[in-house]
């Protein structure tokens, strides 16, 4: 090896190696590694590319089913949808970089997950994103705001790509770390699937697309530690999105790909060259060797080191079938993309990287994926919070509370973030950002698929376990509210430093509570990813399981929305507990807006009931007996009736609401739904609710007045819309946005 | 009617416009590749969405320097009917068949919203379907729609009756000088709009307000055949 760089422990520390890791190299390959070496080493085993605290716990969760076609393992979870068509979904996070650098660290987060979908050979058709900011006040968040969200919208909206849907919130324990996880769904043909197994020795292994840069180099290491105050050191780790590539290296894929040229396939996420060529020898059995001299480079004198461990974007390896090398070259070269030959798989199970004709590394390449270390680190689960006690809560009257909570920083209209997404482009977008799920038609057949993305970190904070069953449980409901039959999920499980012991706890019980809840409602996971170390000068974020689940419409027209079809419709709700419309005030956006307080366990969850309601709900839709549909979640009750009613422009008339005021209005007790129905459907549905073992009861009615009217007390509509839609915009273009 | 689409690469509303002229016309549009330097006979010519070359440099300005643009002024020369929607119509500016030019929106924030948009000239081939007047729902989305010309230029355009539409109902989404949605050449036959009608079309969209340009255009096409 010929870098000539002693390999201090110094340098093994920047490398994010332990000295037991540096031990197990040593160990592993019989020798000093070189400097080449380290960073392939330190680029595998870092915790975003191996998972090493959390592999143990991930093996926990259920990732098989009926319609599961491709688990986790691969670039993307694959469904079957029917039709001879697999819907290929993944969602993952780029919260560090978001951080360090805004518009670029969004933007190539939706690149690298686009990329995942359509290495698999599906089309994308659909994006979702996830995002975490720190609390309005703070100096830092509406810059990160402004230009995540920019940097989301310029990359898929150039791509073609619909974002048509997502969620957003704030949170004090964010400031120091936001979160940006992003979702993309692809369609493809099922005899259709590309992998990235190598198969056959001595075949070309080919790279396509962008060329390779000192951009992103030891990005994955950067993002699998926790910040400091020199943060602002690390901007050179992230990456620069192009999505004018990625778009022509979607066409040129799948053209090729159609060509019959491709063997197997990997992008070049994190870890870029390292990582995709590893990966694609080490499933195969196969060797692979890399020629650096080949590789299309953008600057002068890279080095071995650099060219390894960049993470420039929009890049592809693939091994092609040696006959049909010219074929696939023509077609990269109509788009506009490089094309090079930079290497071969070979039968001794070795990557060997080359560099001016010698040898920078050569390691075995089973084990640098395989060996990489594996913790079973120490944990603690939480301790149970005491129930929250009536005294001391506040009287506010609803007529005050509702509009203070629709303009809250969590509750209020997302309109001026989802307007920067082009949600319509492909023209199969059946319902838009705004409503409980998304629903984007299935190119050339009837079917629909919905989209929903869920997570409520408070909870998960309070009550990790309970937590993660609530993020499963309030995706499948919203997939269910849209009429859809729930399929599988990805998740993105963003938490603090796994080696502390609290932090460990947290994951461990959210993982077992998704686990839990996933079984139980036949919904597996099929892909996801985990980010560790969100953590800033020793405060780590909210626990935040977010669960990304895709739901399966037979026909688009039986979507349904949450918007009041028309006055007189008679409003039912679904899955309240006995003799309340709602109870549980513990760590409600209530609580917390209206009352100053974030206290008490989370509402708990009960899979059977969740199940039964949900059925019950979907068998409404799915026969066009409910006119309109909306899950209960964040704010409870009249939230939830007020979204309908602006939606629509039609007011609500409820009766004096069951139990006490607060926690019937704006409870958060789970399971439950809002329906309408046509007059004359209201009694025959309570019979079959009663039949079927699912609570419901009429509360009030759609009506003709542009009011919300509960009891002898209303608010008109305008009012409540302009505390709605006016929060965001509001804070947004504050005068000193501008020195932002 | 027969129709071609042309495809540059960063295009990527080609889909939905070949839907909607399917739709219209029952026929698929041919989708020339902007390398190509002929073009099949066709009735309609359009430039679809997207982003033309990234729409790095200026939007649509690359595109409007690829080699089948000389055709494509050829044949609008020659009367053939252009319609460039979004992308296409920034470049139909760039390549002098359309006066002004799409400046950033006002906000300097992409918008994708529905609008209201009145025909504001219903004696063209492309909007004969409509009523005069009718105000028609239909979706924008694009970063760059802010329509700017000089007074002289605008005068000209009203007085000509070559505005097409226009935002209504205070919708207008970027700014754009006199609520300018859409314009005609001065022989009527190449229109450049910001909406996306294409994606109004179809019971799935929520609403087939769009649909009446392609049977305008469809019409037309038959006719000429």
């Amino acid at each position: 090896m010929t870098d000539d760089i002693a390999i201090t422990p110094a340098l093994v520390a920047e490398h994010g190696l332990k000295p037991d890791e540096y031990e197990r190299i040593l160990g592993l390959i019989g020798r000093e590694p070189s400097l080449t070496e380290l960073g392939i080493f330190s680029a595998m085993w870092n915790e975003h590319c191996s998972y090493k605290s959390s592999k143990r716990w991930l093996r926990t969760l259920p990732t098989t089913g009926a319609v599961v076609v491709q688990g986790p393992g691969e670039n993307a979870g694959v469904v079957d949808i029917g039709d001879g068509l697999v819907a290929v979904f993944k969602m993952e996070s780029h919260n560090h970089p978001s951080y360090i650098e805004p518009y670029q660290g969004a933007a190539t987060g939706v690149g690298g997950i686009l990329r995942d979908v359509f290495t698999m050979g599906a089309r994308p058709v659909a994006a979702l994103n996830a995002l975490r900011f720190g609390e309005p006040s703070h100096p830092r968040t509406r810059h990160l705001v402004a230009g995540v969200v920019a940097g989301i919208g310029g990359y898929g909206n150039s791509f073609g790509v619909p974002t048509v849907g997502g969620e957003v919130n704030f949170h004090r324990r964010f400031n120091g770390n936001c979160l940006v996880n992003a979702f993309a769904l692809g369609i493809a043909r099922s005899d259709g699937i590309f992998y990235s197994k190598a198969k056959g020795v001595g075949l070309p292994v080919v790279y396509l697309g962008a060329k390779t840069g000192r951009d992103g180099v030891g990005g994955a290491t950067m993002a699998s530690a926790e910040f400091d105050e020199r943060i602002e050191e690390k901007r050179p780790t992230v990456q620069v999105g192009d999505p004018f590539t990625e778009k022509r290296l979607l066409e040129a894929c799948l053209e090729l790909m159609a060509s019959g040229a491709v063997v197997a396939i990997q992008d070049m996420g994190a870890a870029g060259l390292t990582s995709s060529a590893v990966e694609m020898g080490a499933k195969g059995d196969l060797g692979i060797e890399l020629d650096l001299d080949r590789v299309p480079t953008r600057e002068e004198g890279m080095t071995a080191y650099e060219m390894m461990l960049s993470e420039s974007q929009e890049r592809m390896l693939m091994v092609l079938r040696p006959e049909k090398r010219a074929e696939a070259e023509a077609i990269f070269r109509k788009w506009g993309l490089d094309f090079a030959e930079v290497g071969r798989t070979t039968d001794d199970l070795r990557f060997r990287v080359l560099r001016h004709g010698a040898v920078m590394a050569d390691l075995p390449i089973k084990e640098l994926g395989n060996e990489a270390p594996q913790y079973d680190r120490p944990w603690r689960a939480p301790a149970p919070l005491p129930p929250l006690g009536p005294a001391g809560l506040p009287g506010t009257s609803w007529t005050e509370a509702l509009p203070r909570l629709l303009g809250s920083p969590d509750l209020s209209s997302r309109r001026w973030v989802w307007e920067q997404y082009d949600h319509l482009v492909q023209g199969n977008t059946v319902r838009k950002p705004g409503g409980d799920a998304a629903v984007v038609r299935v190119e050339g057949t009837e079917k629909a698929l919905a989209l929903s993305v869920d997570v409520t970190p408070r909870y998960v904070e309070a009550d990790p376990y309970q937590g993660g069953m609530q993020a499963v449980a309030e995706c499948w409901r919203n997939l269910t509210a849209a009429g859809a039959d729930p399929l599988a999920v990805t998740d993105n499980l963003n938490f603090g430093n796994p080696e502390k012991p609290e932090i460990m706890g947290q994951f461990v019980r959210a993982v077992e509570g998704i686990g839990e809840a996933c079984r139980r409602l036949a919904f597996p996971i099929v892909s996801g990813n985990v980010s560790l170390y969100n953590e800033t000068q020793g405060e780590a974020i909210l626990p935040t399981p977010a669960i990304a689940g895709v739901g399966l419409l037979p026909d688009w027209r039986l979507a349904a929305a949450l918007t009041f079809a028309q006055a007189g419709d008679e409003i039912l709700l679904i899955g309240a507990p006995a003799g309340a419309w709602g109870t549980h005030l513990g760590q409600s956006v209530w609580l917390r807006e209206i009352a100053g307080r974030e206290e008490g366990p989370p509402p708990p969850v009960d899979l059977d009931a969740e199940k039964r309601n949900g059925d019950f709900v979907r068998d409404l839709i799915r026969t066009r007996r409910a006119t309109a549909a909306h899950d209960l979640s964040d704010g409870g009750l009249l939230v939830a009736v007020a979204e309908m009613a602006l939606a629509a422009g039609l007011g609500a008339e409820l009766a004096e609401p069951r139990g006490p005021a607060a926690a019937a209005l704006f409870g958060e007790d789970q399971g439950r739904y809002l329906v309408t129905l046509r007059t004359d459907e209201a009694a025959p549905v309570l019979e079959a609710a009663a039949a079927a073992g699912v609570a419901a009861c009429r509360i009030g009615r759609v009506s003709g007045r542009a009011e919300l009217r509960v009891g002898g007390e209303a608010v008109s509509l305008s009012d409540l819309r302009a505390a709605h839609e006016g929060w965001f915009p509001a804070f947004m273009d504050a005068p000193d946005a501008l020195t932002d | 009617m027969r129709s071609a689409i042309i495809l540059f690469p960063g295009t990527n509303r080609e889909r939905d416009m070949a839907a909607a002229l399917k739709r219209a016309s029952g026929r698929d549009p041919a989708i020339v590749w902007h390398a190509e330097t002929t073009l099949p006979a066709v009735d309609l010519i359009v430039l679809p969405g997207g982003f033309s070359f990234g729409d790095y440099l200026r939007a649509g300005a690359i595109a409007a320097r690829s080699p089948v643009m000389a055709e494509v002024v050829k044949r609008a020369n020659e009367g053939v009917l252009v319609l460039g929607v979004c992308n296409g119509f920034q470049s139909l500016c760039e390549v002098g068949l359309l006066p002004g030019v799409l400046m950033r929106n006002a906000s300097l924030k992409f918008v994708c919203r529905e609008v209201k948009l009145e025909i504001a000239n219903t004696q063209t081939p492309f909007t004969h379907a409509y009523r005069p007047r009718q105000i028609i729902r239909c979706p924008v989305a694009h970063h760059d729609g802010n329509y700017f010309a000089d007074e002289a230029t605008l005068d000209r355009l009203e007085g000509e009756g070559r505005i097409a539409f226009r935002y209504a109902e205070g919708t207008n989404p970027n700014g754009s000088r006199r609520d300018i949605a859409g314009i005609l050449s001065e022989r009527g036959n190449v229109l450049g709009m910001m909406p996306h009608p294409e994606d109004m079309t179809d019971e799935a969209h929520g609403a087939l307000d769009g649909l009446g340009l392609f049977r305008s255009i469809a019409g037309i096409g038959e006719m000429a055949a």
